[in-house]
C-alpha cells in the first residue's frame, strides 16, 4: 500500500481546519471590532 | 491572571500578543511540517506514515489543552467570578474541538495503512471522540445560554463535568490494552530516536501559538459584541 496519499490526506485535513479556524476567528473579531468602533464613533 | 481581569488592560495585552502568535506560529508550524516531511527519514516499522505524527501528536494535545483550559476557566469563574473567565471558555471550546477533529481523522487516515483499519473502539479512540462531542455540547450548551442573557454558569459546571473525560483519555492506553500503542513520549523521556522525533518540538510550539491566537481572537471578538450590545442596551434605553 502506497502510503503517500494517507500522508498528504492527513496533512491536507490539518492545515484545511486550522486554517478555516484562524479565518473564522479573524473574520468575525474584524467585524466585532469594527461595529464597535462605528457605534462609538456615532 | 487577576491582572488581566479588567478588559482594558486584556485588550492591550492581547492586540499586539494575537499578532506574535499568529507570526511565531505559522513560521514554526510551517518548519515543523516541512521538516517532517522532507528531512526526517521513515520510520523501520510505520515506514512514511510516521510523518503524520508530526501533525497528530499536537492536535491531541491541543484538543486536551483546550478542555483543560474551558475547565481552569469554569473554577476561575466559579469560584473567583473572574469577568473574562466565561469569555474564555466559550473561544477556547471551538479551537479545542477543531483539533480534537483533527487528531481524530488524522489518526483514522494513520491506521488504515499501520492498522488495516480506519476505526476501532478502542479506549483512546472511544474516550478522545467523547471529548470531540463534549466540545460540541460546551458549545451549544454556551451559546444557548449567552442568547438566553445567563452568566454562563450552567456551561461552566459542565466544563468542570466534563474534565473527568481527561484522565481517562491519559490513561486509557494503560487502563485497557487495545490497539492504541501505549505512551511514547512521557516526562522521563521518549521511546522514538532522535532523528525521527526533532520536528515535533516545532509543530506543538506552533500549532500552539496558533491554538492560543484562535482564542484571543475569539476572546477579543465576544468583548468586542458585548460592547456593542451594552451600547445599543444603553441607546434603547434613553
Amino acid at each position: 500500500m502506497n502510503p503517500w496519499p494517507f500522508v498528504v490526506a492527513a496533512y491536507g485535513v490539518a492545515i484545511a481546519l486550522t486554517g478555516a479556524l484562524l479565518l473564522w476567528a479573524m473574520l468575525s473579531m474584524r467585524r466585532a471590532e469594527a461595529a464597535a468602533d462605528a457605534l462609538k464613533r456615532k | 491572571m487577576h491582572a488581566l481581569a479588567n478588559p482594558a488592560r486584556f485588550l492591550r495585552f492581547a492586540r499586539p500578543a494575537t499578532t506574535w502568535l499568529l507570526l511565531v506560529g505559522a513560521a514554526l508550524a510551517i518548519a515543523g511540517m516541512v521538516a517532517g516531511l522532507v528531512l526526517t527519514p521513515p520510520d523501520y516499522l510505520q515506514g512514511e506514515t510516521v510523518r503524520i505524527l508530526y501533525i497528530h501528536v499536537p492536535s491531541a494535545w491541543l484538543g486536551m489543552a483546550g478542555w483543560t483550559g474551558i475547565a481552569v476557566a469554569s473554577v476561575s469563574q466559579l469560584v473567583w467570578r473572574h469577568p473574562l473567565a466565561a469569555i474564555g471558555g466559550r473561544a477556547a471550546a471551538p479551537a479545542g474541538a477543531i483539533f480534537a477533529a483533527i487528531c481524530l481523522i488524522t489518526g483514522s487516515i494513520w491506521g488504515r495503512p499501520t492498522w488495516g483499519t480506519w476505526w476501532e473502539w478502542d479506549g483512546r479512540l472511544t474516550s478522545m471522540l467523547v471529548l470531540f462531542f463534549l466540545y460540541l455540547g460546551y458549545i451549544a450548551l454556551a451559546s444557548a445560554e449567552r442568547e438566553r442573557g445567563g452568566d454562563g454558569r450552567i456551561a461552566a459546571l459542565f466544563g468542570l463535568a466534563g474534565a473527568i473525560n481527561l484522565p481517562i483519555i491519559h490513561y486509557s492506553v494503560l487502563w485497557w490494552r487495545t490497539l492504541h500503542q501505549g505512551e511514547s513520549i512521557g516526562l522521563s523521556g521518549s521511546s522514538i530516536d532522535n532523528s525521527i522525533l526533532w520536528p515535533l518540538p516545532l509543530t506543538m510550539v506552533g500549532f500552539t501559538c496558533l491554538f492560543g491566537a484562535a482564542v484571543l481572537m475569539r476572546m477579543r471578538a465576544e468583548l468586542a459584541e458585548s460592547k456593542v450590545q451594552a451600547r445599543m442596551r444603553r441607546m434603547g434605553s434613553l
